[in-house]
Formats: C-alpha cells, structure tokens, sequence
C-alpha cells in the first residue's frame, strides 16, 4: 500500500503536525534558535536603556528606539522563517537574484541616493524615517554566491583549482570595491574573513591562501606608505591602541567605552541606571557600542553572557558546517561562522579597547535594520542547511 | 567533505571559540581586576558647561546716548527637569513661588509649558527654548525675595534667583522709539536649525526693528566654562574657559532729543483730536494711529521717526506675559505693535499734488497756464466737489497747490486719461503718466530702509485693475447678487453692494474717474509716511531719492570704528530742474500764502510744506503734513500723519512746527540756533567716540 504525504497530512491539525516529531518546527536547530532569541532579547533591553534618556532629554519618546528595534525584530523572525522553508536546491538559483540585487544597492548607495551617516557614505534613506544599509545584505550575497562557485566541482577534482578560485575572487571583488568606496572599512575586513574562511574551507592548497594573506599585507603597507589613507584614518584606525592618536574622537570614544564597562563590576549598576550611559558619554550607543551598556549596567555577568551566547552560536553554526551533506551546506554555514566570529569579536574587542574601531554592529544585540535582517536571514540559511540534513 | 576542509572547520572553530575566550578575560580584567580604577574616572569623569552669555552691544543716537542698553537684574528662573520629578509634578513649587514672586498660578504655569507641547500657553508666553533650562520667569526681583527663594532651597527646588544683565530702555529725555529699536525674543527652533553663527538654544534675537536689522553687531559671542563635576555634582574643577566677546555698538542717526519732541508732538496732536481741539474736529475725530518722521533732507538720513500708539519696549524684557502681549495687539487698543512709520499704508490725499504736477508736465500740461479751480468737477456722471465747495476760478498749478484746489487736478488727471484713450486707449497703449510718476518717485516700492517689514504700499495702474478685476471677477458678481449681509453699517454695506454690481459688470476698465482720483492722492493709492518724506526731501534735495537710513556706524565696545553706512541714493526724480524750482516755490507758497500759512506765514525759519486730508468712507479724515525747511538751503524734511486725525493743518501741522522749533531754536519771532535741541543747531557728522574707560562721549563739533 502507498499513501501519498498529503494524505497522511492532511487528516491531521495544524498545531499536531507542527508537534509531530518530524515536523519542521521540531528539527529546528532549537539550542542555535534559542540563544539567537536570549540575544534578542537582551539586545532589546540594551537598546531601550541605551536610548531612552537621550530621548527624554531631546523631550521625545522614550520608547522611540524600542518600539523600530521590536519591529524589526519581527520583521528579521519573519525573514529567517522565509529562509528557513526555502526549498534547499532553491538557494542556489536565488544567489545571482540576491547578488545582483546587493550590487545594484551598493552602486545605488555610491549615485545620489546615497547618504552620509557618521562618516561612512553607506546609507540609503528612505522615506518615513527607515533607512537600508545594502552593504549589510552585500555578507549575504558574498556567502551564498561564494558558496555556490566553490562547490561547483567537475570531476575527480578534491579541491577548486586556480580558475574557481580566481572567479570566486573576481565574484567577490565587485562588491568590496564597492564598500570600500563608501568607504566601510569594518564591512570590508569582514567580507575578507568571510571569503578567507570559505577558500579554506572549500580545500584551497595552502600556498594561494598565504598568497591572499602576503597580498592583503603587502596591499595594506602600500595603502599607507602611497598615501591612499589619510592620516587621520591611520590614527583613528589605530587609536585603540594608542589614545593619543586622536584625543578628541575615537581615543575619547574608547576611553569612554572603557569607563562604562569598567565601572560595571561584577553584576553591573543595574538596567537602565548607567551613569555612563545615561550621561550620554559614549557615543553610537545603541549600535556600534552597546556592548559597553551590558557592561555597565549588567556587569561581567550580563556582559559575559553575550560573549558565551556568541560562543554557543559559533558552536552551533560550525556544527552544522560539519554535518551538512553537501559542500554548498559546507560552505554556506562555513561563511556564516567566519561572518559572526569575526564581527563579534571586532565589535566586542573595540568596545573593550583590544581591536581597531570600525563601524559595525553586533550581531542580534546592536540596533539596526538591515544588519537584523540580514543577520536574521543567515540564520535562516543556516537553519535550511541543517533541516536539509534529513531529507 | 576532505579531511583538509574538516581540518580547517576545526581550526576555524578553535579560532572562533578562543578569541571569544579572549573576549571574556578582556573583560574580567576590565570590569573585576581593574574595576576600581575605572569607577573613579567615572567618578571624576562628569563636566558641565556654563554659559556666559555675551552683553549684547549698545544701540546709540547720533550724539553717543544710550538708546538700548543693558543693566544687571535679578531674575529668578525655573529647571522644569527638577521641579518635574517632585511627586506632585512641581504644582506645589510653582504655587508656592507664585505666592512668593506675587503673580498668578495659572500666569507662572504658562509660562513653564513647552512651546507647540499639549495644553501649552499660545507664544510668546511659553517657553520657546530648551526643556532642559532653566526657564527665566521673574525679573527686577527685589534682593528680599531672592533670599527668601535662595536660603529655602528644600522649599523652591529647582528655582535660582541670579543676576543677569538684560536690555533697558535708559529713556533719555523721555524718548521712547520702541518701533525703531524693535526688541529681543527667544530663538525659534527653526531659526535654531537653520544658523551656523553657533547660536545657542537660549539665546535671544532680534525678533523687530534695528534689534532684529543690526542682530548680528550687536550679538556678540556667548563664553563657555567647562566644570568638572564629580559624582555628587559639586564642582572640583574648571576645565576651560572661553571668555565671551561682547556685541558692537551701533550708533544711528537718532538723535534722542529730537525724538522725544516728534514722539511729544505726535501724541499731543492726537490727543487734541481725540478731544475735539483741531480744526473740523468738532465732536473729536477718532485719531486712532499716527506717525511722525524727520529726516535729513540732504541724506536721507532718519533723526527721528515715531509710531502712535507705542508701548514700553521693556514689557519684551524677560519674557512677556499673555496680557501684555495681547494689548499689543489687539484692535481694542490700536495695535501698538504696528508700525506706523514704514509698515502703515494710507492714503496721501493732497501731499500726492506734488507727484500729480510733474506728472501734468511730463503729460504735456503748461505750467504757466491757468486751470479753472471750480466748486465741482464732473466725471462722467459723477460730481466731485472740490474741499469744502470752495471756487477760486481761473488759476495758476501753483496756486492750485498753494490752496490745493481738488477741481484741477481733477482735471489735470482725467484730461491725461482722455488723452490716453480713455477707456479703450489707442494703438500704441496708454502713457499713463500719472502712474508712471508716482511709481518714478519711489511709491508702491520699499524705501528699504533698513527696518524689518516694510509696506511697499499701492499704485494701481490699467494693468492691475484689469488683472484684478480677471482674478476676482466671480467674487464681485456673488457680492453684487448676495450684497453685504455681515456688514453691521447699512450705508456702508449698500455702498459696497454698488460697488460689487460695478465690478461685477465693468471692473476690468479704467475708469475716468480713477484718473482724476489718482490725480489727488485718492482712490486706491497707498503709501507709507515714510515713502512721502523721502519724497519731499527729494523735491527739497534737488531731486535725490535717498535710502532712510536709521544705522550710522558700528564701534567696537572699545570705539574703533567698525563700519560706517553711508547714504545711499536709490534714484533721481524725473523733473527738469524748472519743474523741481516749480513744485518747491509752490510747496514755499503753502506756507506763506496757502494752506499751511496760518502756521508758518510767520515763522521765523522758512518752511515749504504740503498738507493733506484724505477722505476714506466711513473713517475721519487722514491728517497729513509733509515739510521741509529751510526752504532756501533744506536740511530736515518732518512728516506727519494722523490716520483719521482731520485735516492736515488742523491736526499734523501743529506738531510739525513744534518739532521745527525744536530743531531750530525758535522762540517767538526768531530762530537762535544756540537754542536748539541740536548741538550747535545741527545735524553732527561725526561719530561719538568711546574713552578707555567706557564712557562715551558725543561727536566733536
């Protein structure tokens, strides 16, 4: 006897098939999901401590920041829900869609549409007050479209050979051109991790990865001695490290971050009741520095909290990068890993005085659209790689 | 998946797993071994700034006394974040400083609402500036009260009784001159936005007036102090200092004493009229607004210039409370906020003869012909009498000016008409010279005196009577079915009903009767009394149309001479120098043996004048007496305006002899220049000068 799936489904509720044991819904990654959703909601208290005296003393809404931070919340669960159900074959026909559409915003953000917020010109400001920030989907694009040119291989072959690997460079190129154009230096070296990571992954033989890494050093060298950065950029750049570089910003910035989570202690002077915080001390509060909320306000309790959900996502992710099936699953999850390591740490680090300043989010806590949405949507594609393991 | 990608993945999940490992002893050393260090930078880390706010510069009359200048005041002044965060929301502060300050609850509330905020007091009773400073709400608060405010703390808080330097009106020999001074208001959010002087929240501008003109001199720069503060707030060190820099000086053609006379001049003749004491002003004309303006005839320059009904410019300092403001504005009192002088738009009724003779030359009219001042001139089928139904038959233009016969210069405009063309002009389009005049010498475009909110006033030619009458056509034929039903006055209403049935049907052409009414200054033409004086120093001149000028020069607080404004001619009547000696002998002939000689037939100093009495249905007439004197070698044109005061020598012309025996010294029979309100009897061109030790000190003669 044969039954179709239909028929053995469709006798039975909705909450019941949600529940049965091979549901999607169960199969889910749930210690991934469950510790995406703790950082959400403790970002969600961070972003509304963060923001609510300056609001109250600008004489707006308190609740401003918080209620955009919950929308787009929903907005990013609904995103990685979307991802999740794709059809696993699908997401290799929709990487040149979103590649496509990530340079399209790229190259829209460098025409006139294109604004300055903090200095980088990465910004498009739509009406009613939202604003996208394509190069935020541009690490989506890179992962899934990387992904695709470095599981493609013909046969016998173990390892992509030099032409892959040059395609899968050029691919990447077009993109961080563009960011650095802008120009996101943060976006940029995280978009470098990402594809380090993928060509190590992918088997690249270890001479071109340490060429890449000779190439990328020598570059950078070049970029100071012929000028191409200012001054003032190496400073900045360099500022965590040494203060005095630049006193009146990133240096003041750092110290100020510092003070905040030094004084936080063990267990922190309690949500909502940071001194630093409130006293609007350090700049970028809710975004690029909000660790240095956790810090003050929930101490090295709190504060190491995040770092260990981080660490769990980590696990889970690299996890799934192990187990997946195919070498496309591989990399994907692979390319998530590295994008999430690397940004969290750059992030954290900055706050903590240990990495260069660069203006980037951390990932689930910080406020902002598009990096939730496109955080929200690798964990979608990280959640379709490990489901696909069962079919 | 090849061992070297499994490899890798593993190497990439140490990597991954130890900098996070580092990120957390980065943080143990942060937060738990160095904490203590960190808690007391944060400690020591607070700083506040404290503004100094700049003394705003000195607004000066041409002999160096202080017009507008500041002085020290104790102003008690309210933190709404403070008071906010009492339980009772700070009602009980407020009432107790109400009792305490002697003002109304509901007053000092208002006061404290947030500008454009739910429930909040209209502006400029609210508080326009930021919510988070404090709100100045008393001023020249006796030393008595600011005690009992500063020594009860537990009492008042978030309440600071402090000295502080605000504008004041000196008043030097009871000048007042609040139109042309203007005064201060706090800075709007907009104005906020938009500058990139580095204006602060708190700051106020100059919101009327040579206040608002001349804000950017007399400014000055704000200091800031930066104290740190520690944990608790108390002060343990001064981190930087700006010190302020202190506004210009501006130094205007004012002269204060003059001033005082015109502004004396001015109120007493409206006065006299009110109560019936000027001639046809039998049972008291209404005299609702009048303005007085001497200029310099040779320059344009403004020595004195007056609006009736004024205020105090003082109820402006330190904030304005709802009931004074609305006394300023409302219809009930006049409108003292209004200005008269260069914002006000009348009819110039006969003084418009003067414009109305150049134009019958320009026309082809013989100044040395004879025109038939009869009792009544008809239009069409229209009568138009002459003033009062006086006939003096056959007569000269001068002498038409001297008596100001209506009846010529009826003719003399509706003659210029026909001659155009009447109401179909001919092929090449009308001259229309009489418009064309009147816009020559200046009239329906701003003098740009350098005041805020001038009137450019109204000549309506062809072209504008025939765009009108297409823009508004369908308004006119609604009225003329529907008539006037919310016009209480039936005379008027009807009045009006006739008017609209005549538009409705014809109100695009240019009638006869417009002409000959333009013709005499009546009609729809408008102009501000400062638009007449400087046509009659024009015409005293030899010609020149000077920009009225109010600013002389910017000093710097320590008397270097910053900038000086030098006259500037806007341009040149369009009288040959015969027709200009024309008009001036006719203008001396008015006060000799004309309508202005009952005043000045006498007078020691020879004076050249016109007077004017503009009918305006339904109203008392507009008083009007433009001057200048001497009349062989003018210096000063006066101009004065009652707006339904009565006629122009009944009324204006008394007051403008008082301010001419002021300015020259006249006692009696004779003119001793030594008398005068002027030093030396004369016009200073020099500036004050300030000494090292402040003080100024007038011009050298």
């Amino acid at each position: 006897m044969t039954y179709s799936s239909t028929d053995f489904y469709s006798r039975r509720g909705v909450v019941d098939r949600a529940l049965d044991r091979d549901s999607t819904l169960r199969r889910l990654d749930w210690v991934l999901m469950g510790s995406v959703l703790t950082l959400l909601f403790i970002g969600t208290l961070l972003v509304w401590s963060a923001t609510k005296q300056k609001q109250l003393d600008a004489g707006g809404d308190p609740q401003t920041y918080l209620k955009k931070h919950l929308i787009n919340i929903i907005i990013g669960l609904a995103l990685a829900a979307l991802t999740t159900l794709l059809d696993y074959r699908m997401l290799r026909a929709y990487a040149p869609l979103i590649y496509g559409a990530s340079v399209l915003g790229l190259l829209a953000v460098l025409s006139p549409l294109g604004s300055t917020i903090n200095g980088a010109h990465s910004w498009i400001v739509l009406p009613a007050g939202f604003s996208v920030q394509p190069s935020e989907f541009a690490k989506v694009a890179i992962v899934v479209g990387v992904s695709v040119l470095l599981s493609e291989r013909r046969d016998g072959e173990s390892a992509p050979i030099r032409s892959d690997l040059l395609l899968a460079l050029g691919f990447a190129a077009i993109p961080v051109v563009l960011i650095m154009l802008q120009p996101d230096l943060g976006t940029t070296m995280v978009i470098a991790f990402i594809i380090l990571g993928m060509l190590a992954v992918a088997g690249v033989e270890t001479k071109f990865i340490a060429a890449l890494l000779g190439i990328a050093a020598v570059g950078a060298v070049l970029a100071i001695k012929a000028g191409v950065l200012s001054t003032y950029q190496i400073n900045r750049f360099a500022a965590f490290a040494n203060p005095s570089l630049d006193p009146r910003g990133v240096g003041y910035n750092t110290g100020q971050a510092r003070i905040a989570i030094g004084q936080g202690s063990w267990f922190g002077q309690g949500l909502f009741r940071g001194t630093q915080t409130n006293g609007r001390f350090v700049p970028e509060q809710q975004t690029d520095f909000v660790f240095t909320v956790a810090g003050e306000e929930l101490g090295l309790v709190g504060a190491g909290v995040i770092i260990i959900l981080i660490g769990i996502i980590l696990w889970r992710t690299i996890r799934i990068a192990r187990r997946a099936e195919d070498l496309y699953g591989v990399l994907v999850a692979t390319g998530i890993a590295c994008w999430f390591t690397f940004q969290a740490f750059e992030n954290i680090g900055m706050t903590l005085g240990i990495t260069p300043v660069t203006g980037l989010p951390l990932p689930f806590v910080s406020y902002g659209g598009s990096s939730m949405f496109a955080n929200m949507m690798a964990i979608g594609l990280l959640q379709n790689v490990h489901l696909k393991r069962y079919v | 998946m090849s061992d070297r990608s499994r490899l890798r993945l593993l190497v990439l999940q140490v990597l991954a797993l130890s900098l996070m490992l580092t990120l957390f002893t980065r943080l143990f050393f942060l937060q738990v071994v160095n904490g203590d260090q960190y808690q007391k930078a944060a400690a020591n880390n607070r700083t506040r700034e404290v503004v100094t706010p700049a003394v705003r510069g000195l607004i000066l009359d041409s002999q160096g006394r202080v017009l507008a200048g500041n002085r020290t005041t104790i102003v008690v002044s309210v933190d709404r974040s403070v008071i906010k965060k009492q339980k009772d929301r700070g009602q009980g502060v407020i009432t107790r400083l109400a009792k305490t300050l002697n003002v109304k609850v509901t007053g000092l509330r208002g006061a404290l609402t947030l500008c454009g905020t739910k429930g909040a007091a209209k502006p400029p009773v609210c508080w326009n500036g930021s919510p988070y400073q404090p709100i100045p709400v008393a001023k020249d608060v006796s030393t008595d009260v600011a005690l009992s405010i500063m020594e009860r703390r537990e009492l008042f808080p978030g309440v600071t009784a402090e000295l502080s330097t605000i504008r004041n009106y000196p008043s030097v020999s009871g000048v007042n001159a609040a139109h042309v001074l203007g005064y201060l208001g706090p800075i709007t959010e907009k104005e906020l936005q938009a500058d990139t002087s580095g204006l602060l929240r708190t700051d106020l501008v100059g919101r009327a007036g040579l206040e608002d003109t001349y804000d950017s001199y007399l400014r000055g720069v704000p200091g800031f102090t930066t104290l740190a503060v520690d944990n608790s707030g108390s002060v343990t060190g001064t981190a930087s200092t700006t010190d302020s820099v202190p506004g210009d000086y501006l130094v205007t053609n004012i002269d204060a004493k003059v001033q005082a006379v015109a502004e004396k001049a001015l109120a007493t003749q409206i006065q006299a009229a009110r109560a019936g004491k000027t001639y046809k002003c039998g049972g008291g004309c209404r005299a609702d607004s009048g303005s007085v303006i001497v200029l310099n005839a040779r320059t344009g320059a403004v020595v004195a210039m007056a609006s009736y009904p004024t205020y105090d410019p003082s109820v402006w300092v330190g904030g304005i409370s709802q009931k004074q403001y609305s006394s300023l504005t409302s219809a009930k009192s006049n409108t003292p906020l209004l200005t008269r002088a260069w914002s006000g738009e009348y009819i110039p009724a006969s003084t418009f003869k003067v414009i109305s003779t150049s134009a019958a030359v320009r026309a082809g009219e013989n100044l040395n012909g004879l025109y038939d001042c009869s009792k009544q001139y008809k239009v069409g089928n229209l009568t138009k009498q002459n003033f009062e139904s006086e006939a003096f038959g056959p007569i000269s233009i001068e002498r038409a000016i001297e008596v100001s016969c209506n009846t010529v210069f009826y003719g003399l405009g509706y003659d210029a008409w026909v001659r155009d063309g009447g109401i179909t002009p001919k092929g090449g389009g009308a001259d229309e010279w009489f418009v064309r005049t009147a816009r020559d010498f200046g009239l329906g475009s701003l003098t740009n005196v350098d005041l805020p909110s001038e009137s450019a006033g109204r000549i309506v030619g062809r072209a504008d009577v025939l765009k009108r009458w297409k823009e508004n056509k369908g308004i006119y034929c609604k009225r003329a079915k529907n008539g006037y039903p919310e016009v209480r006055d039936r005379t008027r209403a009807k009045f009006l009903t006739e008017l609209a049935k005549e538009n409705c049907v014809d109100g695009g052409t240019y009638k006869g009767g417009y002409a000959a009414d333009f013709a005499i200054g009546q009609g729809e033409t408008a102009v501000t009394p400062l638009q007449m004086a400087t046509i009659y120093a024009a015409i005293a001149n030899g010609g020149t149309l000077w920009q009225p000028q109010v600013a002389k020069a910017v000093l710097s607080p320590t008397g270097k001479v910053l900038k000086t404004f030098q006259p500037k001619a806007q341009g040149k009547l369009p009288d040959s120098a015969a027709t200009l000696g024309y008009i001036q002998r006719a203008l001396r002939g008015v006060a000799t043996v004309g309508t202005g000689s009952n005043l000045f037939k006498d007078f020691p100093v020879a004076v050249s004048a016109k007077t004017g009495s503009g009918q305006v249905t339904g109203k008392d007439d507009t008083s009007w007496f433009d001057s200048y004197a001497p009349s062989n070698n003018p210096q000063y044109v006066v101009v004065m305006m009652v707006s339904q005061g009565g006629t122009g020598a009944g009324t204006s012309g008394p007051g403008v002899k008082k301010i001419y025996e002021a300015l020259f010294g006249v006692n009696g029979k004779t003119a001793n220049p030594a008398k005068s309100v002027l030093p030396g009897g004369r016009l200073p061109t020099g500036l004050p000068s300030i000494r090292s030790t402040g003080t100024i000190v007038g011009p050298s003669r």
